[in-house]
């Protein structure tokens, strides 16, 4: 038998100034007595504070059955959505928030899962190498991408969000899975090399715009099409990684915009070109 | 100010012959001095640099940290500054940035390094007033400009008509209207062309309308420089840059200025020194490691370094400084707008950013983020190059150390080019992780030279600031010189310099850094923000010369998008400048 430590959160009250804190991790909340984790430092703008003045921490362990993973579980237990950079940079353990969070939520996280039942701001999921960050509602600009100006994105894990995403979704993306139920709008998979991302309903425009390897497939319509894509022909319930999407699919390689033998499958249901 | 002592440290001072030799170094009033009078020594600041190796403090004479283009750098790459960021503290402000810091960072760093003075490369005369914004905003550091000048328009007619004097006096009347301090040339003729999609690749061929050859102008720029005794010689950053072969037409570009005698004419008092503090060279070559590429493609691709060192080793009227490529992220950035666009075409990824400029009727520019990659065999040969060109040369009075920052590498890397040359076995070990190109298409792997601490005191202070007419101040701790010194944590007498990562260690911070008499960096933290000075040229000329040169510059000024009276840079933009007068009607220097 061994002991799994929980700590959970609840928010005090109303945040003015967004406050940041990449210390609510299970890495850093790792061997810590309650006392010890109120201490903790978070910036709210240029002032450095503690989190024991944003949230009421109690911490206890439970008794798992579970091998190995021993790991911390965060339970946040309301709205976070003016917190920024929760579980950036984790490796392991769990995180749930109950409410919505704010920018950057598991950001350049490697390992562990974050839940959140709300909605999740921009950002979340920057240059993911690993894990699993699943958002029940929906998800702001830049899920899954590449920090601004840089080539390579989310390079391994999941991103699941059961509602929608908004623009740049995945951009630069070199592997992992993105999964939207819902739509999309702008440039998503913009520059993706590499990984995996399916769109459950419509896409505004600009989708795969210069990628030259992975896969994007858009259950919907794609209202404005990209330019630079060579239509491959159809297929019928295509495999796509480990999925398997049914009905009948369009399938484009590109961009030939930017690359003379680009490696990027784009496989939409309907197409406005 | 105070007055203060180093005691007992290791001295390297070439300029003055001074070669590790334990001595006390005075300082009062900001400046070094033979001695201290009891009572001064008896209140001065003492520091105990027993064990520890004491050079002048550095002195970057290449680097690309203040403009437009700098600016386009930082603009272009945020993802350059997110895993780069120093937080604000007493004394010193925040900052981000990697390979193009934001100027406070830049400040700072250089500092945390030992150096006290750094020149901005390429200053386009219209984008004065944007460089003397940074550089006045950047602490720590002296500093000055070169000004761009190897295609403007009014050079090019008057070179090409052979009109050398209404030339040295519109160069004259440039460097007082922008706050510059020396001549710069890039790709002379060529960036002209790129305004057309062409570029020269010749030092004779005509470029369009001016008719001018690369040839006419680096003999014409090298002999207004002499004519008016300009601090630093032609800084030439020759044609074809970034092209296998190019060190052909670099040597053939080095021998036109040949004929040409070193003369600095500079109205100051000069510190003492042993050896003779004026520049001996009439042309300085930019970023060798560039422009020394052998092969006639990138398939047959080598080092074309022994070919050029063999003409710098046999001429005295040169000095190089080499552009090192340590490896890693780096931001190219130059007034050779055509290489911009080779090199993005070259790099092949399509939809890769990079910009390009035209500045009106006087130059170019363009920047591209590129990635030296130790696993690439073009740039395992450049990082050859780049340490060939200094090992190979036998007199390090005629080299400089450089990254030609941000272009071959990131100035903060200086410390690993040190520990190259220090050290075969670095090098080896280097070698053993790069692409085979690395020593196979170079001589590097043959060359048995490791560089003494005084060679490295030579290449990365006094000969930087003899190169460019600074060591009436800088550069050396002579009687009179400013009190800029610089404390390492190396011990000679015990000192094993093929222990790199202690070599990096030491010459990455500073045991301290101190700036005209007063500790600024202690172990590469800032402790002070000094006052700091931005240096530029007055050269006189003959007042109807000018006058006939002005009416020439009237009459083209309509072809500028601004006014006249907008043009010039007024001295009060800059903080704490200080005007050389040079070609002054008084003799004596």
């Amino acid at each position: 038998m061994v002991l799994k430590r929980k700590v959970k959160l609840t928010p005090k009250g109303e945040i003015g100034i967004m406050v940041e804190a990449e210390s609510i991790s299970p890495d850093s909340f790792a061997g810590k007595s309650e006392a010890e984790l109120g201490e903790i430092a978070v910036m709210q703008g240029p002032r450095e504070a503690k989190l024991a003045e944003f949230f009421e921490v109690e911490a206890w362990d439970e008794e798992t059955t579970v091998e190995g993973d021993v790991a911390v579980e965060i339970l946040i237990d309301g709205d976070v959505s003016r917190v920024k950079r929760i579980g950036q940079r984790m490796t392991k353990g769990r995180i749930e928030i109950g409410g919505s969070a704010g920018m950057h939520l598991g950001s350049e996280m490697a390992g562990g899962e974050i839940r959140v039942r709300g909605n999740a701001g921009s950002w979340a999921g920057m240059n993911m190498r690993g894990g699993l960050l699943e958002v029940g509602g929906d998800v702001g600009d830049h899920a899954g991408s590449a920090y601004r100006g840089s080539w390579r994105g989310m390079s391994g894990g999941k991103i699941i969000v059961h509602g929608n995403g908004r623009s740049q979704l995945g951009g630069g993306m070199a592997g992992g899975e993105i999964l939207v139920e819902g739509r999309v709008e702008n440039f998503c998979g913009i520059r993706q090399n590499g990984g995996l991302i399916l769109v459950g309903k419509d896409a505004v425009r600009g989708v795969g715009a210069e990628m030259i390897g992975g896969t994007i497939a858009v259950l919907g319509t794609i209202q404005n099409f990209t330019p630079g894509f060579v239509a491959a022909g159809t297929e019928r319930d295509p495999a796509i990684g480990d999925l398997k999407i049914e009905g009948e699919f369009s399938k484009f390689l590109g961009d030939y915009a930017v690359s003379k033998n680009p490696k990027g499958v784009l496989y939409v249901k309907e197409a406005v070109i | 100010m105070s007055t203060m002592v180093i005691k007992n440290g290791h001295v390297f001072d070439p300029l003055n012959g001074i070669d590790g030799e334990v001595m006390d170094v005075f300082i009062k009033d900001g400046k070094v001095t033979a001695d201290l009078s009891g009572s001064d020594l008896a209140r001065a600041e003492v520091i105990d640099a027993r064990g520890k190796t004491v050079m002048p403090g550095g002195v970057d004479s290449h680097a690309h940290v203040a403009g437009p283009k700098v600016n386009a750098g930082r603009l272009m790459r945020p993802e350059d500054h997110i895993g780069s960021v120093r937080p604000k503290t007493e004394v010193a402000h925040s900052g981000s940035g990697y390979t193009v810091p934001s100027v406070y960072k830049q400040g700072y760093d250089y500092s945390a390094m030992g150096y006290t003075t750094v020149f901005e490369a390429a200053m386009p005369p219209l984008e004065a007033r944007h460089t003397h914004e940074e550089m006045r905003s950047t602490p720590m550091l002296d500093m000055g400009a070169y000004l761009v000048l190897g295609n403007n328009w009014f050079l090019m007619r008057y070179l090409h008509q052979g009109e050398i004097e209404k030339a040295a006096a519109y160069v004259a009347w440039m460097m007082k209207t922008h706050k510059a301090y020396g001549i710069k040339c890039v790709n002379p003729a060529g960036v002209e062309n790129w305004g057309w999609g062409k570029n020269v690749h010749s030092l004779d061929e005509p470029n369009i309308h001016f008719e001018v050859t690369a040839r006419e102008v680096i003999h014409g720029l090298a002999e207004v420089n002499e004519r008016l005794g300009m601090p630093i010689s032609l800084h030439l950053h020759a044609n074809n840059l970034g092209h296998p072969g190019n060190a052909e037409i670099t040597k053939d570009s080095l021998a036109v200025p040949a004929d040409v005698g070193p003369s600095q004419k500079m109205g100051v008092d000069w510190a003492e020194t042993k050896k003779d503090p004026h520049r001996a060279q009439s042309v300085y070559l930019a970023h060798a490691q560039f422009n020394a590429f052998g092969g006639t493609t990138w398939r047959d691709f080598e080092s074309g370094a022994a070919k050029l060192a063999g003409y710098v080793n046999k001429s005295d009227h040169v000095v190089i400084d080499n552009g090192a490529v340590p490896f890693g992220p780096a931001t190219c950035m130059t007034g050779d707008g055509p290489s911009i666009h080779d090199l993005y075409v070259l790099a092949g990824i399509g939809g890769q950013k990079w910009s390009n400029t035209d500045v009106e009727l006087e130059c170019g520019s363009g920047v591209i983020p590129f990635n030296y990659l130790k696993g690439s065999p073009i740039s395992a040969v450049q990082w050859a190059i780049g340490l060939e060109m200094l090992l190979l040369v036998d007199d390090p009075w005629k080299t400089i150390m450089t990254t030609d920052h941000p272009n071959g590498g990131v100035f903060t890397q200086y410390p690993q080019v040190i520990a190259w040359l220090l050290s075969k076995r670095a090098r080896d070990e280097t070698a053993a992780e790069c692409h085979k190109w690395g020593y196979d298409r170079s001589s590097l792997g043959g060359i048995e030279r490791e560089m003494t601490l005084s060679e490295i005191a030579i290449l990365t202070r006094a000969n930087a600031a003899r190169t460019i007419g600074m060591a009436y101040r800088k550069g050396h701790l002579g009687a009179g010189a400013d009190g800029d010194v610089a404390v390492y944590e190396i011990d000679p007498e015990n000192f094993n310099p093929d222990d790199s990562d202690k070599v990096i260690r030491a010459f990455s911070r500073a045991d301290l850094t101190i700036k005209d008499g007063m500790v600024v960096a202690r172990q590469g933290e800032v402790v002070a923000v000094p006052e700091a000075r931005r240096y530029y040229v007055e050269p006189k000329v003959d007042e109807g010369l000018a006058k006939d040169m002005l009416a020439d510059v009237r009459e083209w000024f309509k072809y500028y998008t601004i006014g006249f009276a907008n043009y010039p840079v007024p001295e009060k933009r800059l903080r704490n400048p200080v005007p050389i007068v040079v070609n002054g009607p008084e003799g004596g220097w």
